[in-house]
């Protein structure tokens, strides 16, 4: 049995403008020790996915369906008391901002025992070695004296750091890390992710990674998601969706990403903006920004499915496999020249 | 053609009169004080601490550092936002660091800039079409009409609807609003851009199609820019020379291939090793240099290199006491270390392995 399990989850915000369709029909599933990664725009539901796996949306107007199925339970219909039971526990949650997500007022010490304390019946003394345990194993220096600190005197990086250790604290199964290191600079970015990566070692956790840099994706996940205004139009491993791509977005996502391993004068772009999840496009979503446009894909919408080589690799386009090969291939191409 | 004529010879830059911009160490420290009526200084943020270079006309230097190294300051140093401290900026040979209001104003037609947050640059109470109109009436450039019509020209070169000039920046994307910020700075047909972090805050989509707009206009318009980001992949695009910045100093500058290629100064190749390669066979093969710590406080930068504290090369009684010049690498190559890189790409413990000293320093045969 998988860890995770999320069947066809919809989650709708009913607005004064109409109901924005966030999450619109998503499936997934995370085993043990596995790291999935989402990647998309802005918008595309990749956090709201997260959002209502942990139940944390807003309770006014929003409107959540389907399944999340943790260990064979449903998330979104268990109650609020088991909910927090599971919460910080035995799935925690990292998020982007680490700025925000600390309470300024009090030190990193009190937070972290906190933390321990809603979940396990220990001693504050207990509590607090194993908090400055966890600060060690996410490489703070001189964790002893700065355990009675407050977020101020911390880093950007080191705050992340503290968020990790307080994620990490009870020894979670899943580990969900909403863009954990967009708001840091390449060499604290490249620390968090060394550190994510020994620690899914040591722990044994399985993560899902949120994030919109295909670089930090290739780096660190073993399935990756495609999401694009609130659907899934990709599912594949992570070597398979970098080596032959199958999804004109997807295409379109790696062509415009300057890379240090490809030296192109310009830049393949996506036409357009992303569109509205008031009046998403008719049919395929993607369809006013593909190139490769059909007739077929403005009127009936692809469905997520097994591309014909590879069962395991799912893609939502409604493109022959030939073409998809062809335009894959040139994508690999470019980047191998260099 | 008055010049700077006093540069650091170490920097390896001879100006030959033709630049178009010559930054020649430029200081900006940030002061700190203590009490409330008599304000004593007590300490000072050196943000920028003496920072040369030069550009051509229609070249672009990228400028990349993380956090807190101070090219966002020495940006606004450039285009007189922030008076500097101390040093000098030449502008078509033309020194402009102490020029008054009235005098420095026909300059500032010459010099705009693109600011990193297209939501928070754009004021919410104006339409576009004054917005973008505004640089042309500060200057007196043109009839309410001509300047109008200017501005839908403007709309139309950054690609978006010349009708929407009566619109107001919230009916924009993101992406949208800073070609309206490229608009702006564009109003005033200037030769020299500073676009600080014009694509950070935008998808990667998105990011690519102002990436190419920029790149567009300045073949059209023979435009020159300096491009400040952090991100090595998006500045190695769009550049033409590099310069890595660390708290408040140079640390290498180059032309962009070099620099990827062959960097010389510890940092830069900890930067590059850092940088995800959207590639798992390549990313996962590769062996990242993580650095220890975090960037030092500017108010008390280390001893002697900056980069010491973090350094895999350091060497003690050396690095932390004698602060490294620019050595030249030829071709315009210049690092300031001590140790330089022998060859690249190297892993951590190859790094750690100090095998030669930087020319101009006499060698004592290791």
């Amino acid at each position: 049995m998988a860890l995770l399990e999320v069947k066809d989850l919809r989650t709708y915000f009913h607005t004064d403008d109409g109901v924005v369709k966030a999450v619109d029909g998503v499936d997934f599933s995370v085993e043990k020790g596995q790291t999935l990664g989402i990647v998309g725009e802005s918008g595309s539901g990749k956090s709201v996915t997260n959002l209502t796996i942990m139940g944390l949306n807003p309770k006014r107007n929003t409107v959540s369906s389907g399944e999340a199925l943790w260990k064979g339970e449903d998330l979104l219909t268990a109650k609020p008391s088991k909910l927090r039971d599971i919460r910080g526990n035995e799935i925690s949650m990292i998020f982007q901002d680490p700025m925000t997500s600390l309470n300024p007022v009090h030190t990193i010490g009190q937070q972290l025992v906190e933390a321990i304390q809603i979940h396990r019946d220990v001693s504050k003394r207990v509590a607090r070695a194993r908090a400055l345990e966890l600060l060690k194993a996410v490489g703070i220096p001189r964790a002893e004296g700065r355990i009675d600190d407050y977020p101020h005197q911390f880093s950007g990086g080191m705050r992340q750091r503290v968020m990790i250790a307080m994620a990490l604290i009870n020894d979670p199964d899943l580990l969900i890390a909403d863009e954990p290191t967009t708001a840091l600079d390449v060499t604290t970015q490249a620390q968090i992710l060394a550190l994510m990566k020994r620690l899914q070692e040591d722990f044994g956790s399985a993560i899902i990674m949120v994030t919109h840099d295909l670089g930090v994706i290739a780096e660190i996940a073993d399935d990756v998601l495609v999401m694009y205004a609130a659907k899934i139009v990709e599912h594949a491993n992570v070597y398979d969706l970098f080596n032959r791509p199958q999804h004109p977005y997807t295409w379109g996502l790696m062509g415009s990403l300057p890379r240090l391993d490809a030296d192109a004068e310009r830049l393949t772009q996506i036409p357009g903006q992303p569109p509205s999840l008031l009046r998403p496009p008719s049919g395929c979503r993607f369809h006013p920004r593909c190139p490769y446009v059909m007739e077929v894909c403005k009127t009936t919408e692809p469905r997520l499915e097994p591309s014909q080589r590879d069962s395991n690799h799912l893609q939502a386009c409604h493109l022959d496999e030939e073409t998809k090969d062809r335009e894959a291939a040139k994508l690999t191409h470019m980047a191998e020249v260099s | 053609m008055a010049q700077a004529a006093t540069i650091e010879p170490e920097t390896g830059f001879q100006p030959t009169g033709d630049e178009l911009l010559v930054v020649e160490d430029v200081k900006k420290y940030f002061p700190i004080t203590r009490g409330i009526i008599f304000q004593k200084e007590i300490a000072s943020v050196k943000a920028v601490d003496g920072v040369t270079f030069s550009i051509k006309p229609g070249e672009t230097l990228g400028i990349v550092g993380e956090s807190g190294c101070g090219k966002s300051t020495l940006a606004r140093c450039i285009i007189r936002l922030l008076e500097t401290t101390a040093g000098k900026v030449w502008f078509e040979g033309r020194d402009i660091t102490r020029l008054s209001r009235a005098n420095m104003r026909p300059i500032r037609r010459e010099m705009t800039m693109i600011f990193q947050d297209p939501y928070a640059s754009l004021n919410p109470r104006k339409r576009v079409g004054f917005i973008i109109g505004e640089p042309l009436e500060v200057h007196r450039l043109g009839s309410e009409k001509e300047v109008k019509t200017r501005v839908q020209e403007l709309l139309e070169v950054v690609g978006l609807n010349p009708e929407h000039y009566n619109r107001f920046p919230h009916e924009f994307s993101g992406g949208q609003r800073q070609r309206i910020g490229v608009a702006r700075a564009l109003a005033v047909n200037p030769k020299l851009i500073v676009c600080d972090e014009p694509v950070s805050a935008l998808d990667v989509s998105v990011q690519a199609q102002i990436l190419n707009l920029l790149k567009d206009l300045q073949d059209d318009f023979g435009l020159t820019y300096v491009f400040i980001a952090h991100d090595l992949n998006v500045v190695r695009h769009i550049s033409d020379r590099v310069m890595v910045m660390y708290l408040g100093k140079v640390a290498e500058v180059s032309d962009r291939h070099q620099l990827y290629t062959e960097p010389k100064h510890p940092y830069t190749g900890a930067l590059l090793s850092a940088v995800p390669i959207a590639n798992p066979e390549l990313g996962r093969a590769r062996q990242a240099i993580v650095l220890e710590g975090d960037v030092p406080s500017p108010v008390n930068p280390p001893s002697g290199c900056r980069f010491h504290p973090r350094c895999p090369r350091f060497q003690e009684g050396h690095c932390d006491v004698e602060d490294p010049p620019l050595y030249p690498f030829g071709g315009g190559h210049v690092a300031a270390c001590h140790y330089p890189l022998e060859r690249w790409p190297m892993n951590a413990d190859e790094m750690s392995r100090v095998s030669s000293r930087a020319t101009g320093v006499t060698t004592d045969g290791t």
